[in-house]
């Protein structure tokens, strides 16, 4: 297992967090892309494997998966980028993933594999912890951790329960909806943390729709223990396909201007 | 959640997090209300006097000369709306009034589910959205244009194929940000918990009237019962009719599309295999890693990926078999239908229609084989025409 709360607590700040779509625009692209994230600042990587039907992702990131899937990535070649990126630097990686492709690959074998690829803890996006059995046993057997997500209209006994199941941290979703960069952050999310915060000592960390550094900011200021960044990242490399180099450099950008406001 | 949702092995409710709270919401209200006398008759009315039930079972005499065996037919193409799917969409449109809620969304595949779901959202005076892939958009512009009719507003879905999997997909989305005030009308049997459960209880009429029809014209059970499967709503509510009476054969009908060759069908139980797709575990027509494949069929109603998770359980125990006919056989059936007695098959039901034409010569004489007839097919004319132009029938 990782110590998170180990992580979380030598940083003195929020952590950084980035999302990516594992493989989107493509294979060596994504690769370049989660180095130049480590580089910029990153001290932990949310990652996706792409899915064809992400119900729980707004536009953006649902483009980035069918980018992804076009070029015919496989969860296995997934992981393998995985295993290439930490092997490129050691960071912390959790992983995104929509339960249909672990229930394909087999559970067993799935977080066995996630976890020598170097991975921490995962997230299944589409499963509660109402059939957590269904996983929590095989991702405890890989020595992973498994995240779950808490939301705004989580209520208090459910939300014990969910910070009960949750050995990582917690993944905290600051709107109702589906991931996406939004104006502005939702004012449910410092009552959420507070709720949190009063019955647990898991890290919580908060996602969907945080898309500036301002933004970044303000979520640490309510108190999260580390602030994920994916669908406004997601965009700048839907908005750069064509040209390589511009994409890196404003993801590189756009990372450290966070990591700056974090500190 | 009350309960676990599940049929053997399958189902459940595999969901993000933030919709826990609406399905635990809904379940509730459903396990309040389904028992509840006041809810009870004013559902019993409304079926009654708006949708037109109880619909007849009626012997198709000239069909049946055709293929050499006794074919009855559950009317359901004779309710409000041209389809079965008004059973539900009273039903959970009744209970998200009692739930206090002010907004409905669907998905919708052929447009019958949301033409059924606009209609109640003006016979109750509430918003509705419903969300259709652009191919439906397209091939289904009859009904679109009935819905807006009706004032709901029609959201083009251009993800994926653009067909019923990208509505379901972009409904869950937009339901997620607006659980409080919107009740999503789920349209059929499949789904996470508890839909399946609802979508069966208020399509469960058809079963229970057909059997009593049958016992009160014929004075014995059918030997076949037969309905088409996408999702499964019209079968499923047949179906449990006559699941707990063994003598009786029961056959889901799938889309073959052009071949399962060619793999462009939705044969999702005949050769789809167990995953997770859209809150169920059920079978799916997905490739080896788990992605869910497009599907291709004629009739839009069926055009689905996946499949009601207590069909999965159905075929997994025996109870029903499950196979698929070809488009062409379907036209086919559509066409014969027509002429021999002059009612209009929906594609969908055309499926289980088709069937029953292969098993001429299969059959004694006095086999009774009874169809439920989900739809009328007014609204695939334009489609039946592409395929096969008037001109070019025999006179």
């Amino acid at each position: 297992m990782t110590d998170y709360r180990q992580i979380f607590a030598s940083l003195k700040r929020s952590a950084l967090i980035p999302f990516f779509v594992l493989g989107d625009p493509d294979s060596a692209t994504s690769l370049e892309l989660i180095k130049t994230a480590i580089d910029a600042g990153a001290d932990i990587l949310e990652l996706g494997i792409p899915f064809s039907d992400p119900i729980a992702d707004g536009p953006t990131i649902q483009k980035a998966d069918l980018r992804a899937l076009a070029k015919k990535i496989t969860p296995a070649q997934a992981l393998d980028l995985i295993a290439q990126a930490t092997r490129y630097k050691p960071i912390p990686v959790g992983l995104l993933v929509y339960y249909n492709l672990v229930v394909q690959y087999g559970r067993e074998k799935f977080f066995r594999d996630f976890k020598s690829a170097g991975g921490c803890s995962v997230l299944v996006a589409d499963l509660s912890i109402d059939d957590a059995d269904e996983i929590a046993p095989a991702a405890k057997a890989a020595g992973l951790d498994t995240v779950f997500m808490a939301t705004p209209n989580t209520s208090d006994d459910r939300l014990q329960r969910i910070a009960d199941m949750t050995t990582g941290f917690l993944y905290t979703v600051s709107t109702l909806g589906v991931t996406g960069a939004r104006d502005t952050v939702s004012d449910l999310i410092e009552p959420l943390i507070r709720r949190i915060k009063a019955i647990t000592k898991v890290p919580v960390c908060v996602g969907f729709g945080i898309s500036n550094a301002r933004q970044a900011r303000q979520v640490a200021d309510a108190g999260a223990d580390g602030v994920i960044i994916g669908s406004a990242i997601v965009k700048i490399i839907e908005q750069n396909l064509d040209n390589r180099p511009k994409m890196r450099s404003e993801v590189r950008q756009f990372i450290a201007e966070i990591r700056k406001a974090l500190e | 959640m009350k309960h676990k949702g599940r049929f053997g092995t399958f189902g459940g409710f595999y969901v993000p997090e933030v919709l826990i709270p609406a399905l635990e919401e809904i379940e509730a209200a459903f396990d309040r209300y389904s028992t509840d006398p006041r809810f009870i008759s004013e559902l019993d009315d409304l079926y009654r006097n708006y949708a037109g039930r109880p619909t007849p079972l009626y012997h198709a005499r000239r069909f049946s000369q055709q293929v050499g065996f006794q074919v009855y037919i559950k009317r359901e193409d004779l309710l409000h709306g041209g389809a079965h799917k008004v059973n539900n969409t009273l039903g959970q449109g009744l209970l998200a009034q009692y739930m206090g809620k002010t907004k409905l969304i669907a998905e919708t595949g052929a447009g019958q589910h949301g033409l059924a779901t606009a209609m109640i959202g003006a016979l109750f005076g509430m918003e509705t959205k419903i969300f259709m892939g652009v191919t439906d958009v397209r091939r289904q512009n009859v009904n679109v244009h009935k819905m807006r009719l009706c004032g709901a507003e029609v959201v083009s879905v251009s993800g994926g194929t653009g067909t019923l999997k990208d509505a379901i997909n972009d409904a869950l989305r937009y339901w997620t940000a607006h659980v409080q005030d919107t009740f999503y009308l789920f349209g059929t049997a499949g789904g996470p918990h508890p839909y399946p459960t609802i979508v069966k209880h208020f399509q469960k009429p058809i079963g229970v009237e057909a059997r009593a029809q049958c016992l009160s014209q014929f004075g014995r059970l059918p030997d076949v019962v037969t309905a088409c499967v996408g999702g499964g709503s019209n079968a499923i509510g047949i179906f449990s009719g006559f699941v707990n009476d063994p003598q009786v054969r029961i056959v889901g009908v799938e889309g073959g599309g052009k071949g399962l060759a060619t793999g462009q069908h939705c044969a999702t139980l005949t050769v789809g295999t167990v995953g997770v797709l859209h809150g169920a575990q059920t079978y799916i027509l997905q490739d080896e890693n788990g992605q869910i494949h497009e599907t291709e069929c004629i009739s839009a109603g069926l055009d689905y990926p996946g499949v009601g998770p207590e069909h999965a359980w159905l075929k997994d125990t025996g109870r029903v078999e499950y196979l698929c006919v070809e488009d062409e056989a379907v036209l086919d059936a559509f066409e014969w239908f027509t002429r021999t007695e002059g009612i209009l098959p929906a594609l969908e039901s055309s499926h289980a229609l088709a069937w029953v034409m292969r098993q001429k010569g299969k059959l004694s004489p006095d086999t009774v084989v009874l169809v439920n007839l989900s739809g009328r097919g007014d609204k695939d004319i334009g489609i039946v025409e592409e395929h096969r132009p008037l001109k070019e029938m025999p006179a």
